[in-house]
């Protein structure tokens, strides 16, 4: 089955980033496809590369750009939302790409079950 | 129970800071299940105040709740109102395919 | 592909944060994709739509106000449940534009034959 996840907050106030990037390892061990990572509203800091937690903190920005090396999953930054707090080509962390809203509507369209982590 | 596909609700806010929980419950259809996750898990709790809502939704939906949230608060050996099953993220992703969409009550 | 029928539900307040507004920028940018979408709002999402919203000189942009391009868009009707207006002290007559009341039977009903819910 197709699934696409929306994370819709930032990695470090709120469980909901850490819940879906948990969620999208699901998604792949148990050999069903994630055609899409969209980052909205304060998800966006999920891609922002100059985030840098201290020592034996859980880095959710790397966490999140191995993910998509290792597995070649498309993680998109809402480029209006991105803008508004910062996060932008400059500091996009590797394996995000941005890209407007119609990338999130498209994941719902080709996805078999979006998930929405965070609000 | 009807055979149609129906939602999977997840709810991810403690019972006691908002209407979550009781909003996810009072819009279950035929089929429908729940599953509790972040600080939704507390209100698996037996012996919570929403304990009774919880047991009363239990009788006509099938109530899950994801055991790594309960047990990075605390929560993994705690009695959990009766019928409340626990799952994993793989129990999560299984849950989401057999349900026709997943609605996050945040 | 045959457009998809998108719910996005609003439940929270809409100045006290930004997803409010966010999330009907979303929804208007799926109805330019040609998909089906619908709008529910119930628990503290009908303030969404209270008339009279007046955004101060300092304040955030009044997102409000695009609801009523709603209908240019073909999202119509709006669903707004009844009970969640009713504890507010709320009437549909408080609203800034039409929209179809229901009761919560009905609205989780019509919730249910989504293909996808976005919530808020």
């Amino acid at each position: 089955m197709k699934f696409a996840i929306l994370v819709n907050e930032a990695p470090f106030g709120h469980q909901a980033a850490q819940s879906a990037l948990s969620f999208a390892r699901a998604v792949l061990s148990s050999g069903h496809d994630l055609v899409r990572v969209f980052f909205y509203c304060d998800g966006v800091q999920n891609a922002n590369r100059l985030a840098a937690p201290g020592n034996g903190e859980t880095n959710l920005v790397r966490d999140w750009s191995r993910l998509a090396s290792d597995n070649n999953v498309d993680l998109v930054v809402c480029i209006a939302a991105g803008l508004r707090r910062g996060v932008r080509d400059a500091n996009l962390a590797p394996g995000f790409r941005i890209s407007g809203l119609g990338q999130m509507v498209e994941a719902a369209v080709l996805a078999d079950r979006l998930v929405t982590f965070g609000g | 129970m009807s055979d149609r596909p129906a939602p999977l609700h997840t709810v991810n806010k403690s019972p006691l800071a908002g209407p979550a929980l009781q909003s996810c419950l009072a819009h279950l259809t035929d089929g429908a299940a729940v599953l509790l996750m972040e600080d939704g898990v507390y209100a698996a709790l037996a012996g919570a105040l929403c304990a009774g809502l919880l047991a009363d939704a239990l009788r006509d939906h099938p109530v899950y709740v994801l055991g790594p949230d309960l047990a990075l608060r605390g929560l993994a050996g705690r009695a959990l109102v009766p019928g409340v099953s626990i799952v994993d993220y793989e129990g999560f992703v299984t849950l989401a395919t057999r349900h026709s969409l997943v609605q996050a009550w945040v | 592909m045959r457009p998809k029928r998108l719910l996005f539900v609003a439940r929270c307040p809409p100045h006290g944060g930004a997803r409010a507004a966010e999330m009907l920028d979303a929804a208007l940018i799926a109805a330019s994709f040609g998909q089906d979408v619908h709008l529910a709002f119930l628990d503290d999402g009908v303030f969404q739509l209270l008339a009279d919203q007046q955004p101060g000189p300092d304040g955030p942009r009044n997102f409000a106000a695009g609801f009523a391009d709603l209908d240019d868009y073909d999202i119509d009707p709006v669903w707004v449940e009844r009970d969640s207006l009713g504890v507010r002290g709320l009437s549909a007559g408080d609203l800034m534009i039409p929209v179809t009341l229901l009761d919560r039977r009905d609205l989780a009903e019509r919730m249910a034959e989504m293909d996808v819910v976005i919530g808020s």
